[in-house]
């Protein structure tokens, strides 16, 4: 008895992830060996939301699937919630709730049998099981919808009816694929609340996304990926103040005439993505009255934002500004 | 790597496409039952009028009892082939399910015995078309049901390989007009198999349809007796056997890599 007691308090105690050396390769029969994940590291501390930031193409779903046991790591240690991967992956498993990127709600069950069955699969004793699933029916917002067809919800219904089987076997740690690609602004913001409301009854939450404000909203701690490896850690705001001027001025439509700027590069970094330019700066009145400077040059005064500097500039200056495709 | 499959895990998989099932219940019995009655019923009557007897029985008897084999054949082939590339692929419901303490094996083998459910259902419309037509003369014929598990368990593991190695659909033409066909056509549902050439017979042996004809023809019918009960139930088992792992096997090759 005090043997179990003492491991479920280590087991409590301890992180949940802890990946070390976490390496993932490909063969290719034609182009040889291309590697995924390469020597990954990671701490993730309990109660926190922790997110996985990377362009398409990073290693971040390879990332989850060897997170979530789906698919066998090619060397390099991996703890979750204090058990070991892969040899303990049912015991985690039962601990972890999963948000895929792609939906797969069973459409041959209306909503309230996915729940039903999904517990099912998780072996939950049928005791006060439907009380739980009327409580998870309202923390979706779906109460009203229990006997329809999954096929009749809306994409953000059915992604927080997702998010409402993921819970039922009450986790400790929830994994989130790109949990609002696709949805509107509400379905977002009701999504985000619920997660908020998860990570306030002290769950830990890991997500991916390619939402900066998403993850500046809802994460406490965030990785940059990209090739495979972590290029930075740290909180969104220690990210920003260690990688980014505080002050951003995008000038709109000016990079095909960029060296009529280049002036500025006194007045801060000036960067360019897509077709405007971006000056990072630490004094923006002083930025901006160089830029009104450069009117008579210019013509006209060209279209002017400026804003504090955000995760998006981190993500962009530390991944680079190369188009992604196919990834 | 373990390849032993939870009973619990398996009830789970096999009790959400019952749950199914039970939703599309009447197109699921014109196909399993209302199909092979129809063939019974059409080539039995119609060529048995010219035919009579076979093998010393009633041809509709001597048919009536090669159909309820192949239906469970039929059934559980089916089964393991379209539905269950419909929830490993485009549904997706084996992901969600490798979200959660199950397994591929648990999933396999829930499946396998979901297939020979089936089968055992289809077999029983057979064997209550075939009892209304005063066809049933053994009492051993309470064995039918239980023998269309083992048939449907027996087809189900090489159609879930099937499943597992397809990228499409029409994939499973070459499985159905390559395999299924002509072992429907050899392993004696129409015609006693003595009247192929001797030297076919080994092979004919190796076959599982062979041996589940034998066996319902054997189980039905007074006038036949039982040649080798032993050796069909061991062959049909062998098949489930090494079915179960190999289609576990390659399921998660393809689910897992």
């Amino acid at each position: 008895m005090s043997i179990m007691s003492k491991s479920s308090t280590t087991s409590a105690a301890s992180p949940a992830i802890i990946a070390r050396g976490l390496r993932k390769l490909f063969k290719h029969k034609d182009i040889g060996d291309t590697v995924a994940v390469d020597k990954l590291d990671l701490n993730v501390p309990r109660g926190i939301c922790f997110g996985l930031l990377g362009p398409n193409g990073a290693g971040k779903t390879t990332t989850l699937r060897m997170l979530l046991g789906t698919m066998p790591p090619s060397s390099g240690s991996l703890e979750i919630l204090g058990l070991t991967m892969p040899d303990d992956e049912r015991r985690v498993r039962a601990k972890l709730g999963i948000v895929p990127q792609a939906d797969n709600l069973d459409p041959d069950l209306s909503v309230i049998q996915n729940l039903r069955v999904y517990a099912s699969f998780f072996g939950l004793p049928r005791q006060n099981l439907e009380a739980h699933l009327e409580q998870l029916l309202a923390f979706a917002n779906l109460s009203d919808r229990r006997d329809h067809q999954v096929e009749s919800l809306s994409g953000g219904m059915k992604r927080r009816l997702t998010l409402a089987r993921a819970l039922i076997n009450t986790p400790e740690l929830v994994v989130l694929d790109e949990p609002t690609t696709g949805l509107d602004p509400q379905a977002r913001h009701t999504l985000w609340n619920r997660l908020e409301e998860l990570k306030a009854q002290g769950t830990t939450l890991l997500l991916t996304t390619h939402y900066m404000d998403e993850a500046e909203r809802l994460c406490d701690e965030l990785v940059v990926m990209d090739h495979g490896r972590v290029l930075d850690q740290g909180s969104p705001q220690a990210l920003i103040a260690r990688h980014v001027e505080p002050w951003v001025i995008e000038i709109r439509h000016a990079a095909h005439a960029a060296e009529r700027y280049t002036c500025l590069n006194h007045a801060g970094k000036l960067e360019q993505h897509g077709s405007s330019l971006f000056l990072y700066t630490p004094d923006r009145h002083h930025a901006l009255a160089q830029i009104e400077a450069l009117a008579p040059t210019l013509g006209a005064l060209p279209i002017l934002l400026q804003r504090p500097a955000g995760l998006e500039d981190v993500f962009l200056r530390l991944t680079g500004r190369d188009l992604r495709e196919g990834a | 790597m373990s390849f032993t499959p939870s009973l619990r895990g398996a009830t789970a998989v096999f009790s959400r496409n019952f749950l199914v099932w039970r939703r599309l219940f009447w197109p699921a019995l014109v196909m399993n039952f209302g199909e092979p009655a129809l063939y019974l019923l059409g080539l039995g009557l119609g060529l048995g009028h010219f035919i009579g007897t076979m093998d010393g029985m009633s041809y509709l008897a001597f048919l009536a009892s090669g159909i309820l084999a192949s239906s469970a054949m039929n059934t559980a082939s089916f089964e393991g082939m379209y539905s269950v590339y419909t929830r490993m692929g485009p549904q997706k419901t084996y992901d969600a399910m490798l979200a959660t303490p199950l397994r591929v094996q648990d999933i396999v083998f829930g499946e396998m015995l979901w297939c020979a459910a089936k089968a055992s259902f289809s077999a029983g419309g057979i064997f209550i078309v075939a009892l209304a037509l005063g066809l049933i003369t053994s009492p051993s014929a309470l064995w039918v049901l239980p023998a269309a598990v083992l048939v449907g368990l027996a087809f189900a593991g090489p159609a879930i390989m099937m499943s597992a190695i397809a990228r499409n659909y029409d994939f499973f033409n070459y499985y159905v007009v390559l395999i299924l066909t002509p072992m429907l056509l050899v392993s004696g549902v129409f015609y006693p198999i003595d009247s192929l050439p001797a030297s076919l017979r080994p092979w004919l042996d190796l076959l599982p349809l062979t041996h589940a004809v034998e066996l319902m023809r054997g189980l039905m019918l007074e006038e036949v007796a039982l040649l080798r009960p032993w050796s069909n139930i061991l062959v049909l088992s062998l098949y489930f056997v090494f079915g179960f792992y190999i289609a576990t096997w390659l399921v998660r090759r393809r689910l897992l890599e």
